[in-house]
């Protein structure tokens, strides 16, 4: 009973965000999160994968070099989308405009707050995740049935880096600390196997690549587009659900501490 | 009717030759039902915790106990940091108190929150609209926040559109509102509940001359509605027009409680003389006055001296036989500006 009443509540949030597109205009958010994956698909994935011909083949495992590619932009496409809209949205709605004091006078509570953000985040990153998708599998780079399930697959990742960007959110108290966070996100996408496999690293850096979110992200897309579904793939789903709700508790709690002081 | 029953509305009957308004009601109530408190607190406390290892915790609530009834309109009235807003968000079932107890509707504050902010309206400060919003979203999301239907929801935001006068506003985004607008559309957005209680904190605050008057009418429709409103302020005037009782807050405890009248009539005299003088003058005129005993209370300020005495004219005769020859002279009646000077003091608490 309280569970459906605090997801009930939760929902009215993500309401709120989809009102908040509609009234502006609806496919912004989509063009954003297709835009950049798909410049880098085609100036690395189609450019490189040109000049470096039979090599990108291999790496591949037979397949174009942009299909090695496109997955981990799959992945990137649906982790920035949705941790865009926490750490700068949710963030920005936090500090300055003291949106959610006006929330937590309502039945809603902070966790309800938490819950319904990181749901709409997850949202948009989960269909900006899918229409990429959609873009790779008519462009010819998916090469399995697999992919059906790299639907739910970017809804995950949506959801664990929305969450983790909402835990940054109530951290974070100035602006400038954005500074942070991009020196976070973007060796992440450069190194987490997004152009080129694993092995192309020393031992001691493999070991901490592997531990990156992104990583796991793109090792379980990459998976999935490819037909190659192994152990792999099941950790990396496990990692990015715990590390998701891990992230949404403590998220939620810092809510609580933040806005019910 | 139970004799003690009886006795107290022979009381309020009596009271009401006093003051009209209030004991109307409050005989209504008292014919009806025994009258039952909406909201009581005890022993309320908040201490905040220190925002670094360097400062204290602050404790910003003080042990206060104070009750309301249906109905009425209850004002806290202080200086800035007096506690008030604090007094509010531990109300409003936002805030967890420190120490005390907060009973509202009957349920606890501390275990029962989200059923008793079912039942609360709230007024921010600062208006905390949705500004990605226009101004029937606003409504109707907030109705959605309540669990109202899309349907109700939608009927009652035209309603109070209608009462917030901004119907030719439905469509605008907020932030392309006056103070005025938004202020009036945050009152209707804590409306659409159908709150048994509206809370405002510093309602009119910041707002011009012609909006305060807008909002104090509206304020007063939903008083004779039978909303009980509690709000607090640091205008007077306000407090005079609106509260039937209030109470007086300073540092965190409660300092005086009482009607407006009754405030006036304990802690101020019936008029102020006010005499001003060129701000180099010597406070000698001080000391004349005082020797001749021609006022309850004698206060100095810079340029100025407010005398607190029964008959403002006669106080200004005799001051002018001793041959103290001000500026300017102002004899006013005792307003409760006084009353709250006279208990929180005149220099800046924060």
């Amino acid at each position: 009973m309280s569970e459906q009443l605090a997801l009930r509540s939760a929902r009215v949030v993500v309401t709120r965000h989809w009102w908040v597109i509609r009234g502006a205009n609806p496919w912004t958010p989509l063009v954003e999160g297709l835009f950049e994956p798909f410049l880098y698909l085609m100036s690395i994935g189609v450019g490189i994968g040109t000049l470096i011909g039979h090599e990108g083949r291999v790496i591949a495992g037979g397949y174009s070099y942009a299909s090695f590619v496109a997955p981990a932009l799959l992945a990137t496409s649906a982790m920035n989308t949705a941790a865009n809209q926490t750490i700068w949205g949710t963030w920005y709605r936090l500090q300055f405009e003291k949106f959610y004091d006006s929330l937590v006078t309502t039945p809603l509570t902070t966790t309800d707050i938490g819950v319904g953000e990181a749901w709409a985040a997850t949202a948009r990153g989960g269909l900006a995740g899918i229409c990429f998708l959609g873009v790779i599998a008519a462009l010819g780079m998916v090469h399995s049935l697999w992919a059906v399930a790299a639907i739910p697959a970017v809804v995950l990742i949506a959801f664990s880096f929305a969450s983790a960007g909402l835990a940054v959110a109530t951290i974070m108290r100035e602006l400038h600390h954005n500074q942070y966070v991009q020196l976070v996100m973007l060796p992440m996408f450069l190194f987490s196997a997004t152009f080129y496999p694993l092995s192309v690293y020393p031992t001691v850096v493999r070991d901490v690549v592997a531990v990156l979110p992104l990583y796991q992200s793109t090792v379980l897309a990459r998976g999935l587009t490819l037909g190659r579904v192994g152990s792999d793939q099941v950790i990396a789903v496990a990692y990015l659900a715990v590390m998701g709700s891990g992230a949404l508790w403590f998220a939620c709690r810092r809510l609580g501490g933040l806005l019910a002081l | 009717m139970d004799d003690g029953l009886f006795c107290s509305c022979v009381i309020l009957r009596l009271y009401c030759l006093i003051s009209r308004d209030i004991c109307n009601r409050a005989v209504l109530v008292a014919n009806l039902a025994p009258v039952t408190a909406l909201v009581e607190a005890r022993g309320l406390v908040k201490v905040y915790a220190p925002k670094d290892r360097k400062s204290e915790p602050f404790t910003a609530v003080d042990g206060i106990d104070f009750t309301l009834h249906r109905g009425e309109v209850f004002g806290f009235l202080g200086p800035n940091g007096a506690g008030k807003s604090s007094t509010m968000r531990m109300l409003s079932c936002v805030s967890p108190v420190t120490g005390g107890t907060i009973s509202i509707l009957g349920m606890d504050a501390a275990t029962d929150g989200r059923a008793i902010r079912s039942r609360l309206g709230v007024v921010a400060q600062d208006d905390a609209l949705d500004n990605e919003l226009t101004v029937r979203e606003n409504l109707l999301i907030y109705g959605l926040y309540f669990g109202l239907s899309k349907a109700v929801a939608s009927e009652r935001a035209s309603e109070l559109l209608q009462f917030a006068q901004l119907e030719e506003r439905a469509a605008d985004r907020v932030s392309a509102l006056s103070g005025g607008m938004r202020r009036r559309l945050s009152i209707a957005r804590s409306l659409l509940n159908r709150p048994d209680v509206l809370l405002l904190d510093e309602p009119t605050t910041g707002l011009d001359p012609q909006a305060r008057h807008i909002l104090w009418d509206k304020l007063y429709q939903l008083k004779q509605q039978g909303v009980t409103l509690v709000l607090t302020t640091h205008y007077m005037d306000e407090a005079e027009q609106l509260c039937d009782r209030l109470v007086v807050m300073h540092k965190g405890k409660i300092v005086a409680e009482g009607s407006p009248r009754q405030l006036i009539e304990a802690y101020a005299s019936r008029e102020v003389l006010e005499l001003r003088f060129a701000v180099t003058a010597e406070a000698a005129p001080a000391d004349k006055i005082r020797e001749a005993d021609l006022c309850h209370r004698l206060e100095v300020l810079p340029g100025r001296l407010v005398c607190s005495t029964d008959d403002g004219e006669r106080t200004l005769a005799g001051a002018h036989r001793l041959g103290i020859r001000p500026d300017s002279a102002i004899v006013r009646r005792s307003s409760l500006e006084d009353v709250f000077l006279s208990l929180t003091g005149r220099s800046l608490v924060d």
